[in-house]
């Protein structure tokens, strides 16, 4: 079980969190001016890389805050955790 | 073998302290500290074991959790299918069979241990209370914790917390470790998340193959030690040591002073330091010597040994003692990832690599084992009797069959022979194998090392891990409403919908279900009935952007919603599919109360939550979860007006006044309501919302007023058959996640004019467009009384065609509808709409029902009910 750090909280462990998927994925401005592959490509189609990549999770059981973190999805290690809005640590 | 109790050793056991135990019915006694296979061993007792595939006699083999012969079912005081003798603490009561090495699980429900779960948070965990973990925690700083596996930690650090009994059975990310305590008659889990791991487990001893290596008397050289040691107990008068390395020539020596005569056999060609020092004890040592039999029937009596000459010699033994070398434990890094290297000066398989920064493995664990002779398979007699894998009964020829079948990888073997997939989890056989497998392709020794090892390091009980969750909630709450003590003393039969509890339907005597529901269905169309529909989910929507939120969150405009009215929304997904659905109640222009499904609560509110805070970030919106804040009771029916005018209520109930689809804030029966005129049946209703404190009062005060007009309580079921007779469809079970509104018919509830909303640009993706999309529709079977099943395929031929036949859709809900005396369906089919009125076929077993599909809505299509 990943220990993660909320921003707000502090380390807790995984099982309090919800996941949700790749991070910094802008809701287009204006989703009817896409192409059916625009739209697609953005609704369906994620990056999965090996090794450290940006995604989502939420306190579901403390504070219920989304926030940003980077992962090591071959370590399967915690990197960084930050707030929404915030820049990815470099 | 002859195994006795002696004087002046024996540190874990208490000899103040008899406690008498029942093995196979008969009565023994050892001492408080002892297991029972100390105890076995101090009666005189080594065997009595058999093997479970080929039913060998077998002995006592081990003084721990490595033990792959001695194995006894707890029938009292609590029961436990199988575990090792040498991991069962005598306690008082204690009764034990036999077992050949797999447990059998009675059909009834028994008393298992009783278990508990703690939880640890700490700077260091030390998994290993020897000289190396005491060491390493003695330095730690902060919170130290040892877990040690073994009854007793000598000389614990005072700086630490030192659980015994304790086997940490996984270590997991970011120094999260799982630990199983055996605490006298508790069982303990714990979980620990540690910001150091020091993994100081030790080493286990192999043994060695040679022609009769399993009979009763052979054990492991360190167990005859350890049951001298911490028991008391010397295993054997006569014994033969057969040792590779200086630790089994300490055992050796240390059973001598003990008072047994012993001879120690040594492969190595050369004396070593150890060799002579036993020499100069008067401790007889055959170098250059192997042991290549063994007699006994079955018991051991007899060693046969070789010299370099040849020469063969029958010495009398009740024991022997066998050391082949060390394995340093690294299951636990294992299971982490960390591999491991051959270290040749030890013959063993050390860790290779770091592993995480967290983690340090120290001490024999590591690799600082003694040095041990290279040898792993005596070459002489028949290697049908040399056992390498005793718990399965696998021998050398095995190995070498499954080799000789093509298979080089030691995993392949593994699964050919089942060696290492027992009990003990190949603690004995895992390295010896993995060099027989070496040897017979001709490698080096160490070119491949054992099978992988993974979690859990011993077996946990189930309900250790179940723990105080144990019996029937397991580890999901059930939640229930406050009138469920109304429903269960009024017979209701419930229902699971999500973690809540509901009525399905109130039988009276005599009934079955679908009685029950036909006489519940049938006062509601023709008088009053009340429901329980607490179980709503509703969220509190507050702040001044509350109505762009929901414009964007539901596929309708709920901005434009008049101040004490209520409108029917639909959610989506992002994908344009069906998510939730239910009402918004306009409370003030920056307050709503929204409601869900019952089981779809937790997702919308994790639903709005996301959107609030990743996307929408600039609106003023707060959403609260008020599911339990409000106990709905839902009256309906022909005579639902009267009821709640005789219940009492200060607001006007009369149409004009209080039409559908608003509410009003108010009192009934004397208590604030909000009262809402909603109906999920097509019949006069009115939901009354109240805080849970007084919901019983309430359903009192209903049930008081309906007495006159024979008021129902109904179920779910009944509601069910009800706003399936207005077609009204149920999310999940008219839909499963690939259903559109305009796959519902439901296209009048979008619009697509007031701007962006969720889901609303999946509506024209090109797939979603097509004119062959399953659409719901509804289906009554040609003769009326048939009900089909839910689920039920649907086909255009009468007769079932070769397969692949075409399906066209299929069954989503199916009642005996009393309104209509008929059975009715609710079904998706491609295309559906256009076939209205048109012959399909529902496919039951191997044969088809004809059905006619028909609009969804069965009842009262013009809605002339609902005003009352």
């Amino acid at each position: 079980m990943l220990l993660i750090r909320c921003p707000w909280c502090g380390d807790r462990d995984e099982i309090e969190f919800k996941y949700g998927g790749q991070a910094h994925l802008a809701y287009p401005s204006d989703p009817e001016a896409l192409t059916d592959a625009e739209w697609a490509d953005f609704l369906f189609m994620r990056d999965n890389p090996k090794g450290e990549w940006a995604e989502r999770w939420m306190h579901a059981a403390g504070c219920r805050r989304w926030f940003n973190a980077i992962r090591d999805t071959a370590a399967h290690r915690m990197v960084a955790t930050y707030r929404m809005g915030e820049e990815p640590p470099r | 073998m002859t195994g006795r109790r002696i004087e002046g050793a024996g540190a874990w056991v208490d000899r103040a302290h008899p406690i008498g135990f029942t093995i196979d019915g008969r009565l023994l006694q050892g001492f408080a500290g002892d297991t029972v296979a100390s105890a076995l061993l101090a009666s005189g007792e080594v065997g009595g074991f058999i093997s479970p595939l080929s039913a060998r006699p077998r002995g006592v083999y081990a003084a721990g959790v490595e033990e792959p012969n001695a194995f006894v079912e707890i029938a009292a005081p609590w029961f436990e299918p199988i575990r090792p003798a040498t991991m069962v603490n005598l306690v008082d009561g204690l009764v034990v069979r036999r077992r050949a090495g797999v447990g059998v699980l009675p059909s009834d429900p028994v008393a298992t241990r009783p278990a508990r779960h703690r939880y640890h948070h700490v700077e260091t965990l030390v998994i290993g209370g020897g000289a190396s973990g005491r060491a390493a925690a003695t330095i730690a700083e902060g919170r130290v914790l040892i877990v040690d596996e073994h009854d007793v930690v000598i000389d614990p650090p005072p700086n630490a917390t030192t659980l015994t009994s304790t086997t940490a059975t996984g270590i997991y990310d970011d120094g999260s470790v799982l630990c199983y305590q055996r605490d006298g008659a508790t069982d303990v889990f714990h979980h620990v998340r540690a910001g150091r791991v020091v993994l100081a487990a030790g080493a286990h001893e192999r043994p060695l193959a040679f022609p009769g290596n399993d009979r009763p008397g052979v054990m492991l050289a360190a167990a005859a030690r350890a049951y001298l040691e911490r028991y008391g107990v010397l295993v054997g008068e006569r014994i033969v040591v057969f040792s590779t390395n200086h630790a089994g020539h300490d055992a050796a020596e240390a059973l001598a002073t003990a008072g047994a005569t012993v001879v120690v056999v040594d492969p190595a060609v050369r004396p070593g330091p150890a060799t002579e020092r036993l020499r100069a004890a008067g401790i007889e040592v055959r170098l250059n010597a192997r042991v290549i039999a063994t007699d006994g029937e079955p018991a051991l009596t007899g060693v046969t040994v070789s010299a370099a000459d040849g020469q063969r010699t029958t010495l009398p033994a009740d024991t022997l003692a066998v050391s082949g070398g060390w394995n340093p434990a690294v299951q636990l890094a294992r299971g982490l990832g960390i591999g491991v290297r051959y270290d040749e000066d030890r013959t063993c398989f050390v860790p290779d690599g770091s592993g995480p920064d967290w983690l340090t493995v120290i001490g024999r664990a590591a690799g600082n084992v003694p040095s041990s002779f290279p040898i792993w398979v005596i070459d002489a007699g028949d290697d049908r009797e040399k056992y390498v894998e005793l718990q399965r009964d696998q021998t050398v020829a095995d190995v070498a069959d499954a080799v000789a079948g093509g298979l080089t990888n030691a995993e392949h073997v593994k699964r050919a022979t089942y060696i290492g997939t027992t009990i003990d989890q190949g603690r004995t056989s895992g390295v010896l194998t993995a060099e027989i497998v070496n040897r017979l392709l001709g490698w080096a020794p160490g070119a491949q090392g054992p099978t992988n090892a993974r979690p859990p390091y011993t077996p946990v009980p189930f309900s250790a891990l179940a723990g105080p969750d144990g019996g029937p909630i397991l580890l999901d709450p059930i939640r229930v409403t406050p009138l469920q003590a109304w429903h269960d003393a009024h017979g209701a039969v419930d229902e699971n919908v999500g973690q809540w509890k509901r009525p399905r339907y109130f039988p009276r005597a005599g009934e079955d279900m679908d009685a029950a529901v036909a006489r519940e269905t049938r006062a509601l169309r023709t008088s009053v009935g009340v429901l329980d529909a607490s179980t709503l989910g509703k969220i509190d929507v507050r702040g001044p952007d509350a109505g762009v939120f929901l414009d964007r969150t539901y596929t309708n405009r709920m901005s434009n919603v008049a101040v004490g009215s209520i409108r029917y929304g639909l959610m989506l997904g992002l994908d344009g599919m069906v998510f939730d659905d239910g009402v918004a109640l306009r409370v003030t222009d920056e307050h709503y109360v929204v409601t869900t499904t019952t089981g779809g609560a937790a997702g919308v509110m994790d639903r709005f939550e996301e959107w609030l805070q990743t996307e929408w970030t600039d609106l003023r919106v707060y959403c609260t979860s008020v599911t339990e804040q409000w106990s709905v009771v839902a009256v309906g029916g022909p005579r639902a007006r009267d009821v709640v005018a005789a219940a009492g209520t200060d607001t006007d109930l009369a149409n004009a006044s209080f039409p559908f689809m608003t509410f009003r804030d108010a009192t009934v029966a004397g208590v604030p309501a909000r009262i809402g005129r909603i109906s999920f049946t097509g019949e006069l209703s009115y939901e009354l919302h109240v805080s849970p404190w007084y919901a019983q009062h309430v359903w009192d005060a209903v049930m008081a007023a309906g007495a006159p007009f024979d008021i129902t309580p109904y179920g779910t079921e009944a509601m069910h058959v009800l706003r399936a007779e207005k077609g009204y469809v149920i999310v999940g079970q008219e839909t499963d996640g690939t259903q559109t509104p305009e796959d519902l018919g439901m296209a009048w509830i979008v619009n697509t004019g007031k701007g962006d909303f969720v889901g609303k640009r999946s509506l024209v993706r090109s797939d979603m467009l097509r004119a062959d999309r399953k659409q719901l529709v509804g289906v009554m079977t040609d003769e009326p009384a048939r009900v089909l099943v839910e689920g039920t395929q649907l086909i255009a031929e009468a007769t079932i065609p070769e397969p692949p036949a075409h399906m066209l859709g299929w069954v989503t809900s199916s009642y005996r509808s009393e309104a209509l005396g008929r059975s009715i369906a609710l079904a998706v089919v491609e295309a559906g709409r256009s076939l209205i009125g048109q012959q399909i076929h529902a496919v039951v077993g191997d044969t088809t029902v004809p059905c006619r599909v028909a609009d969804p809505v069965f009842y009262d299509p013009e809605g002339t009910r609902r005003d009352g």
